[in-house]
């Protein structure tokens, strides 16, 4: 105690912080760092978690250029990607855009559109599921059925059910895209709006001149951050095709439901692990785009 | 009303010019987002419909059970499973939410608040964890757990999300705004400095703790891809791997289902409806600050 009475201020804040950090660091360290460098690791090695580790250089990647199940389901990650942010993108838009216009039951129709974000993605997967169900029993079929329009195949389409397992995504993350953007709209300084007014411009141009541009940072933020969620799907291709993991001649797969299997169907955690690395540099590719796009401002 | 909504908005500008037309288009305009609103909600509405169906009318299209029922829940409650998982999912919530609000906001505060020889390394540190997938993690958290024998327990389930970097900058954004001055008051009162973070900084920073709190909440609530990985068996479900596993049983009926689902998800709509105006500031602050 004599000791530590006898340290300077500084010396003693720097004591605190390190107490302070100690475990958060030790945490960070282990959690987060040695598992990051464990799964570059593995994905050069062959291992089916019972047998041996053995290094096998390259071998992993070379296998994954070559797997044709591979490209398929980039092709599904890219495609829930470029399906899905620019239809929510829009529809959050549209949704804030007159939302903020509006005074009378604003907070009602507000908590509207932003519930579905409090569901879990699986409760909301079984649901939609059994909405797409065939008739008898699927709500949409039965719908179109009682207004005599011949049933659709959702879920067993090859192109139906990628658009049909994405919707629930793009529904679900709606409401957290229209706060943020009605945070932003109510950002833009009204005085802008007052000098369009009085120089008498119609709303399209105030909407293309002021309004999107200065709402520049608040759809970079959507864009990378809806982008990165649909590059990451899982919990709903996952529940919503259980008995058929990954949809008719795998239509539906994302990157992330093919390292899932690999891993833990499969076992062959370094081909996972290659994976995995894979899915990494796509979302920091992303979030590069991103900085840089912020940067430009 | 919420600071934000005291200033004019372009609805206030467009009430000063009101004329007969503008009336009749704001009319639409409401109109219009209702009945958008009305279809957002209508995937849980029917969630909750069906699930007060008795079994001969879960197919029929209409909305209000015709024989409104508690049967669905009372079958799926005396089951046990639901029980069970529904315990674990708020254990385990619980717990890591607790363990976020002190060594997100304790870390926060001291990279905010102390100058200190390696700050500037922790700060990027823990900043370029945010690059880092969960996916990326989960196959060597598998095998970390599988040799530590954490597989199949809650401390397996919960220890990847006991910290957040994102909660981490979060907080530290939000105790830069606490000034340096009321902390160097309580030095001189004679706080130690364990105290002046808990005692002075923390009630300052409420709102944001608020925010993390929902953020860390709602996240482990809704958790699937890590706890469908480490537990194995069913009393460590927690409820959506639970309920994933429930669906895909045969032969489960489609009103069991929606049951499970909803008792998944109602709480969390509770917790909305009460806190609404208070959660939707934190997603907000959240959103554009973390």
């Amino acid at each position: 105690m004599q000791i530590y009475a006898n340290l300077t201020i500084r010396q003693k804040h720097i004591i605190w912080a390190w107490a302070f950090l100690a475990l958060p660091v030790l945490f960070y360290g282990i959690i987060r760092f040695y598992p990051t460098g464990n799964a570059f690791l593995i994905s050069f090695q062959d291992w089916n978690l019972l047998g041996k580790r053995t290094w096998t250089g390259w071998d992993n990647y070379i296998k994954l250029w070559n797997d044709p199940v591979f490209w398929k389901v980039f092709k599904n990650t890219f495609a829930y990607l470029l399906i899905g942010t620019p239809i929510s993108l829009f529809l959050s838009f549209l949704i804030a855009y007159h939302l903020d216009k509006l005074r009378f039951m604003h907070g009602f129709l507000r908590m509207l559109y932003f519930l579905p974000f409090m569901t879990s993605a699986v409760a909301m997967a079984w649901v939609w599921r059994w909405f797409y169900q065939g008739v008898p029993i699927g709500l949409f079929n039965n719908m179109l059925a009682s207004i005599g329009i011949p049933q659709i195949e959702f879920l067993n389409s090859t192109t139906n059910a990628l658009p049909a397992v994405l919707a629930p995504a793009v529904w679900a993350g709606l409401g957290f895209q229209v706060i943020i953007f009605m945070a932003g709209l109510r950002a833009i300084p009204t005085s802008y709006y007052e000098a369009a007014k009085i120089d008498g411009v119609g709303w399209f141009t105030i909407l293309t001149q002021i309004t999107i541009p200065l709402l520049r940072p608040t759809i970079v933020f959507i864009v990378v951050f809806s982008s990165i969620g649909f590059l990451r799907i899982f919990d709903h291709v996952f529940n919503m095709t259980t008995n058929n993991p990954g949809g008719p001649l795998n239509a539906t797969k994302p990157l992330v439901l093919m390292i899932y299997d690999t891993a833990f169907n499969g076992f062959d955690m370094g081909y996972a692990s290659a994976q995995t690395v894979v899915l990494f540099l796509i979302l920091l590719v992303v979030s590069l785009i991103q900085l840089r796009l912020l940067r430009s401002d | 009303m919420t600071a934000t909504d005291l200033r004019p908005t372009a609805a206030v500008l467009d009430q000063s010019a009101a004329s007969k037309p503008k009336n009749m288009g704001q009319i639409l305009r409401w109109v219009l987002l209702f009945l958008g609103g009305i279809m957002m909600i209508m995937p849980i509405a029917y969630m909750i419909s069906t699930s007060l169906k008795w079994p001969h009318e879960v197919y029929n299209v209409n909305l209000i059970p015709e024989e409104p029922t508690i049967e669905n829940y009372t079958y799926v409650l005396e089951d046990g499973r639901f029980y069970l998982w529904f315990m674990n999912s708020i254990i385990i919530a619980v717990i890591t939410t607790i363990s976020n609000l002190l060594f997100d906001s304790l870390v926060g505060y001291t990279l905010c608040k102390f100058k200190f020889p390696g700050r500037q390394i922790v700060f990027i540190a823990i900043l370029s964890t945010l690059m880092i997938p969960t996916e990326m993690l989960v196959i060597p958290w598998y095998l970390m757990s599988q040799s530590f024998g954490w597989l199949d327990s809650y401390w397996g389930i919960m220890f990847p999300g006991l910290m957040t970097a994102f909660g981490t900058f979060l907080m530290k954004q939000f105790f830069e705004s606490v000034p340096d001055d009321f902390l160097e008051a309580a030095r001189i009162d004679g706080l130690n400095e364990l105290q002046i973070w808990w005692i002075v900084a923390m009630p300052l920073v409420k709102p944001a703790l608020a925010a993390l709190a929902i953020f860390v909440f709602l996240g482990n609530w809704t958790a699937f891809l890590w706890p469908l990985i480490v537990t194995n068996s069913v009393e460590m479900y927690t409820i959506p791997v639970g309920l994933s596993g429930f669906g895909d049983e045969a032969d489960v009926a489609w009103e069991l289902i929606m049951t499970g689902a909803a008792i998944s998800t109602i709480p969390t709509l509770i917790v909305f409806l009460i806190f609404q105006r208070f959660i939707i500031r934190g997603v907000v602050m959240a959103g554009l600050k973390g």
